[in-house]
C-alpha cells in the first residue's frame, strides 16, 4: 500500500506540486456529494498532466496492489470517486484543456477535467451545443459525467451523455493505452466501446481524452408552465404530449411539497394550492414547428384540466426556469440535510410512482419533496432530514429501500442518471439478477485483473 | 455573555456545517479554487475540514490545517452560489476564531491588532509609519511608493512591483471638521471613514463630503471612530472585533444621526452584517447593533434611495469600467446603484468587464499571506480590465482600489483607479467651472 517510497515515486512522476500528502489536504478528497456513505481518507492525491504519468502510476499501483480512485469534480451522487481505503486519488481537476473544436465535423476533443459548462461556452461561439446538461454542469467535469453517463434537463429530447461520445482514449488498469472511435459519424468497428466505458464509473479504465459530438443550437424555443389540481391530470398530460408526437426538450414535474417550498423560498408566484406543475420547453430550428408544438402542448394541458402560462419574454422564460432551479435549494433550506434519489420509472407510471412516494413519506414520517424529469420518468424524491437525529436516519434508510423496491416493481430502474457507485450497490441484483452481476464481474476481471481501479464500486464484491 | 454563537460554541458551528450538502456549486465561483484547482481551496473543502475538527479526525494544531483555513479571501462569492444557503461567513470566521483561541495569534498580528483597539495609539502608529515609510518604501511617482530592500526581506510579496499609495502624514479625520453643516439640510449622516480613507485615500473622503454637501446633507465625521473590525475579524480575533464594534456603536449612540454612510465595501459590510453576528446574544449591544445596522448605507444607495439626489451636470469624457467589490456586492448587495450613478454622469460610457464581480485578490491581508494565489487572481482581474480599454476603473472600496492600482501597474496598463464618489465630485466640479 502507500508508504513513503510510494509517495516519493508519485512526486517523481507528477512533480511535487502535483502531489498532496498532508492529512488536511487528503481529508478534502474523502467525500463527494453523496450523503451517508462509507468513506476513507486517501493515502495520497495526484494531479496528472499527461498519459505517461498515468501509466507510470498504474504500474506502481499494480506492483503494490494499491487502489486507484479517479475523481473529476466530486459532484457524484452515488459515491463514485470516494475512496474506500487509503489508496490513491487521481484528480482530473488540472487536466482541463479543450484540445480541439472541429465545427465542420461537429466534434470537440477534450481532456477529462474540462468543466461541462466551459465546453458549452466554448462551442457556443460556433452556434453549437454539447447537449448533456446535468444540474451540476457549472462544476462537473466531462470525464466524470462520461464515467457516470450523466443526463440532464434536456434528456427527453436530446438523450444522455452516451449519445454524444464518439471516441475516447483510455488507460486500462493494465497500463495499456486504448483509443477507439473518432470523428466519423458512422463507426461500427468492433464492440461498441462507448457502451462499455461510458457509465463504467471509473472501474474499467481511466479516461484521458474524449471526442464529443456537438449539435447545432436550436434557434427557437417556447417555454410554458402548467398547474394541475390533480396529479393524475399532470401525469396524463405528460403521456398525451408524447402520444401526440411532440417531444419537448424539457418536461419537468414538481409535486405539491416542492411547489410550496419553492414559492415560500423564491416567491416566483406559483399557486401554492396546485397539486402538481409541469414546466415545458419546446425548441427547434423552425419557428412554425416550434409554434405548432407549443400550441399542441397547450391544447393537451387544457384537455387535462390544467391552467397554462406561456413565457412571452426572455425574462418570463427566465423566471420559469428560476422556479425549476430553485427546487433543490428551496428544499435544502427546510431541514439541515437533503438526500436526493433518482428512482426512474416508465413515464406512464409517473403518477403511480408519485403516489407511492407520498405514501412512503407518510408511513415513515419523513418529509419528501419530489421533482424531476417527468418526460423521461426520472424522478428526484428528495428526503429532508436532520442527520443529528438518529431515529430519523433509520426511518430514512427504510424509506429509501422502499422507494427503490416500488420503482423496480413498476418496471423502472435504480438510477436514471446518478449511477450505482456504493450508494445503490445493495439493490443492484434486484434489477439485473445474479447472472447480471456475474457478467459484470467477468468484465471487470478481464479488464482489471488486479482489481486496482475503483474497487468495490458498481460491481458488488459479495453476493 | 450567554449567547451560543459559532465563535464560542462548537455545537452551534456543527449546525451550520451540516447544511453543506457537498454539491460543489461553490467551485464554479471561488477565485482561490480557480487558481489552485484543489478541493481545500474552496468552501466545500474548508467545511469538510471543519467537520473533521469537530469529529476529532484532525488536530486543530495541525499546521497545514491552519494554513488551509486561512487560505480564503472571505469574499463570499461561494455564498451566492450555494443552493443550501450555507452561512459560510459564520463558518469560516467561527473556525478561525476557534483556531485563534487555541493557538493564539502570531506575535506580529497581536501587535498590529493591539494598535487597532486603541485608535489614538493606532493613529500614532500609522503616522509614525508615515514618517518612516521612506525607510521601507521608496518614492516611485507622486504619492506612490514601492518597497526598499529592507521590506523586501519580509517576503516575496514585497517585490519591486509592489506599490502602495503614500500614507498621509495627516490623517483625513485630522483635516476635516467634525461637523460639516449645510443650510436647509435634507438629512444628517455620520461618515464612517474606515482606515483606508483615513490614511491612504483622504481625497475619497473629501470628495464624499463635497458630494454630500452638494446634495444638502449635513455630515458628521466623528474624530474618534475606530477601525470597523473587519481585519481582526477575518483573522479570528473575534474578541477584539467585538470590542471595536461596541466602541463604534457607543460613538454612533452619542452622535445619534439618522444615517451612517460608508465608502468602503468592507466597512459597510462589517457594520451592516458582521456586527449583528458577532454581537448576537449580547444583552447590552445586540439590539443597538441591529438598530444601527438599519441605518448603514453605502454612499451610492444613500444618494439614490434615501435623499433627493441632484445628478451632476459637468461632462466627463471618459470610458469607465466598474469593479464590484466583493463585500459591496456579495454582502451589501449593492451593485446596481453605483452603475446607475455612473450612467447619470454626462459623457461617461460604462463598459463592463467580462467578470466585473470577480474578486481582485486583495482580501484584506490575503495578498500578503498568500502572495502566489493572490497575484494570479489579480492578474486575471488586470487582464479583464485591460480588454475593456477603459480610461478609468471605478470601484466602491478603497481596499480594492489599492489592489487594482498595483495590478494595473504590474500588468502594464494605463487605466486610472478611482472611487465612484471621485467621479461624481469631478462632474460637479466641472459643472461649477462651466457655470462661471
Ligand atoms: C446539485 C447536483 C445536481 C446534479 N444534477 C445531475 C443531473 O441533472 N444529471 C446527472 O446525471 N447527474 C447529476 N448530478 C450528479 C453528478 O454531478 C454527475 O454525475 C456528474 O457528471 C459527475 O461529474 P464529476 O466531474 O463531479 O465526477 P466525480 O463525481 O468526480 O466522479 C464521478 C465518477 O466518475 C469517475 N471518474 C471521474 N473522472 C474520471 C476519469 N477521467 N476516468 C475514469 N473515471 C473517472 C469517478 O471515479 C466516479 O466514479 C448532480 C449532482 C449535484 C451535486
Ligand atoms: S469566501 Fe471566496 S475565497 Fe473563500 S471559499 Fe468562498 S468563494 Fe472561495
Ligand atoms: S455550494 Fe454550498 S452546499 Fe454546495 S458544497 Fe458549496 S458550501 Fe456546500
Amino acid at each position: 500500500m502507500i508508504d513513503d517510497g510510494f509517495i516519493k515515486k508519485c512526486k517523481d512522476i507528477f512533480g511535487p506540486e502535483n502531489v498532496l500528502t498532508d492529512k488536511a489536504e487528503l481529508i478534502t478528497y474523502s467525500y463527494d456529494a453523496t450523503p451517508g456513505i462509507p468513506s476513507e481518507i486517501p493515502g495520497v492525491v495526484v494531479f496528472p498532466q499527461n498519459i505517461k504519468q498515468i501509466q507510470e502510476l498504474i504500474s506502481l499501483a499494480r506492483q503494490t496492489k494499491t487502489p486507484i480512485y479517479p475523481r473529476g469534480a466530486g459532484t457524484c451522487l452515488s459515491g463514485g470517486p470516494v475512496p474506500l481505503s487509503k489508496g490513491v486519488v487521481i484528480s482530473f481537476q488540472r487536466m482541463n484543456k479543450i484540445i480541439e473544436i472541429d465545427a465542420d465535423n461537429l466534434t470537440a476533443t477534450v481532456q477529462p477535467g474540462v468543466i461541462i459548462s466551459d465546453l458549452n461556452s466554448a462551442v457556443s461561439k460556433y452556434g453549437l451545443i454539447y447537449p448533456p446538461d446535468p444540474g451540476s454542469m457549472a462544476t462537473a467535469t466531462v470525464g466524470g459525467s462520461v464515467a457516470e453517463n450523466s443526463g440532464g434537463l434536456r434528456g427527453l429530447k436530446y438523450g444522455v451523455t452516451k449519445h454524444y461520445i464518439m471516441g475516447m482514449e483510455v488507460v486500462l488498469p493494465t497500463g495499456e493505452i486504448f483509443r477507439y472511435g473518432g470523428k466519423t459519424v458512422k463507426n461500427v468497428t468492433a464492440y461498441d466501446f462507448t457502451s462499455l466505458f461510458v457509465g463504467s464509473e471509473g472501474t474499467l479504465g481511466i479516461i484521458t481524452e474524449i471526442i464529443c459530438k456537438l449539435i447545432p443550437a436550436p434557434k427557437y424555443y417556447k417555454s410554458m408552465i402548467a398547474f394541475f389540481d390533480r396529479i393524475e391530470d399532470a401525469g396524463k398530460t405528460v403521456t398525451d404530449i408524447i402520444r401526440a408526437h411532440v417531444i419537448p426538450a424539457t418536461l419537468e414535474i414538481m409535486d405539491k411539497v416542492t411547489i410550496q417550498t419553492v414559492e415560500n423560498y423564491a416567491k416566483v408566484g406559483l399557486p401554492v394550492d396546485a397539486e402538481a406543475l409541469l414546466l415545458i420547453e419546446v425548441d427547434g430550428m423552425g419557428k412554425d414547428s416550434v409554434d405548432w408544438e407549443a400550441e399542441k402542448c397547450l391544447e393537451i394541458i387544457k384537455e387535462n384540466n390544467g391552467k397554462a402560462k406561456v413565457a412571452q419574454t426572455a425574462q418570463e422564460r427566465d423566471s420559469i426556469w428560476t422556479a425549476r432551479r430553485a427546487a433543490l435549494p428551496a428544499l435544502a433550506q427546510v431541514k439541515p440535510a437533503t438526500i436526493l434519489e433518482d428512482a426512474t420509472v416508465p413515464r406512464t407510471k409517473i403518477v403511480e410512482m408519485l403516489a407511492a412516494i407520498s405514501n412512503i413519506s407518510k408511513k415513515y414520517n419523513i418529509m419528501i419533496g419530489t421533482f424531476g424529469h417527468a418526460g423521461d420518468g426520472n424522478l428526484h424524491p428528495t428526503l429532508l432530514i436532520d442527520p443529528l437525529n438518529k431515529d430519523e436516519l433509520e426511518r430514512v434508510n427504510k424509506a429509501i429501500d422502499e422507494i427503490f423496491e416500488v420503482a423496480l416493481s413498476f418496471g423502472g430502474t435504480l438510477s436514471g442518471e446518478h449511477g450505482i457507485g456504493v450508494a445503490k450497490l445493495k439493490y443492484l441484483k434486484n434489477e439485473i439478477g445474479k447472472s447480471g452481476i456475474k457478467t459484470m464481474r467477468r468484465i471487470k476481471q478481464a479488464l482489471d485483473p488486479d482489481n486496482i481501479l475503483n474497487p468495490a464500486k458498481l460491481v458488488p464484491v459479495e453476493d | 455573555m450567554t449567547a451560543k454563537t459559532v465563535f464560542d460554541d462548537v455545537e452551534t458551528l456543527k449546525k451550520e456545517l451540516i447544511r453543506c450538502m457537498k454539491c460543489g456549486n461553490c467551485m464554479s465561483v471561488c477565485p482561490v479554487y480557480g487558481v489552485e484547482e484543489k478541493e481545500s481551496s474552496v468552501a466545500r473543502g474548508k467545511i469538510a475540514l471543519g467537520e473533521a475538527i469537530l469529529d476529532d479526525k484532525i488536530d486543530i494544531d495541525d499546521e497545514t490545517l491552519v494554513k488551509l483555513i486561512f487560505n480564503c479571501l472571505v469574499c463570499k462569492s461561494c455564498m451566492l452560489a450555494c443552493p443550501s444557503g450555507v452561512r459560510y461567513d459564520r463558518i469560516i470566521l467561527g473556525l478561525r476564531a476557534t483556531i485563534a483561541k487555541k493557538k493564539g495569534l502570531p506575535f506580529i498580528k497581536k501587535v498590529l491588532f493591539g494598535l487597532l483597539k486603541n485608535p489614538e495609539l493606532f493613529d500614532k502608529g500609522m503616522k509614525a509609519f508615515a514618517t518612516m515609510q521612506g525607510l521601507f518604501l521608496k518614492h516611485e511617482e507622486q504619492k506612490v511608493r514601492a518597497p526598499r530592500g529592507l521590506l523586501r526581506q519580509f517576503g516575496k510579496r514585497f517585490d519591486e512591483e509592489f506599490l502602495l499609495p503614500e500614507i498621509s502624514k495627516e490623517s483625513f479625520r485630522d483635516t476635516v471638521q467634525e461637523l460639516e453643516d449645510v443650510e436647509d439640510a435634507q438629512a444628517t449622516a455620520i461618515f464612517f471613514t474606515g482606515c483606508s480613507v483615513n490614511y491612504f485615500y483622504p481625497e475619497v473622503g473629501n470628495d464624499l463630503i463635497y458630494v454630500l454637501k452638494k446634495n444638502k446633507v449635513r455630515v458628521i465625521t466623528p474624530r474618534k471612530q475606530n477601525c470597523c473590525g473587519m481585519p481582526v475579524m477575518v483573522h479570528g480575533d473575534i474578541d477584539t472585533a467585538r470590542e471595536l464594534a461596541k466602541k463604534n456603536i457607543d460613538i454612533f449612540e452619542k452622535v445619534n444621526a439618522g444615517y451612517i454612510i460608508t465608502v468602503c465595501g468592507s466597512c459597510g459590510s462589517a457594520l451592516k452584517h458582521e456586527y449583528p453576528i458577532i454581537l448576537e446574544g449580547d444583552t447590552a449591544y445586540e439590539e443597538k447593533a441591529k438598530k444601527w445596522t438599519d441605518k448603514v448605507y453605502d454612499i451610492s444607495t444613500f444618494l439614490l434611495k434615501i435623499i433627493k439626489f441632484e445628478p451632476p451636470k459637468g461632462e466627463l469624457n471618459l470610458k469607465v469600467t466598474y469593479h464590484d467589490s466583493c463585500h459591496l456586492k456579495k454582502s451589501m448587495k449593492v451593485f446596481n446603484e453605483p452603475r446607475q450613478l455612473l450612467k447619470m454622469i454626462p459623457g461617461i460610457t460604462l463598459i463592463e468587464m467580462k467578470k466585473p464581480d470577480m474578486c481582485c485578490g486583495s482580501g484584506g491581508s490575503y495578498h500578503l499571506t498568500h502572495p502566489d494565489t493572490a497575484l494570479k487572481i489579480a492578474q486575471s482581474k488586470a487582464e479583464d480590465i485591460k480588454q475593456t480599454q477603459a480610461d478609468v476603473v471605478c470601484t466602491g472600496c478603497p481596499a480594492c482600489m489599492m489592489q487594482l492600482f498595483e495590478s494595473i501597474h504590474r500588468w502594464d496598463n494605463s487605466c486610472k483607479v478611482l472611487h465612484t464618489v471621485n467621479l461624481l465630485a469631478q462632474s460637479y466640479k466641472s459643472e461649477e467651472k462651466e457655470n462661471v
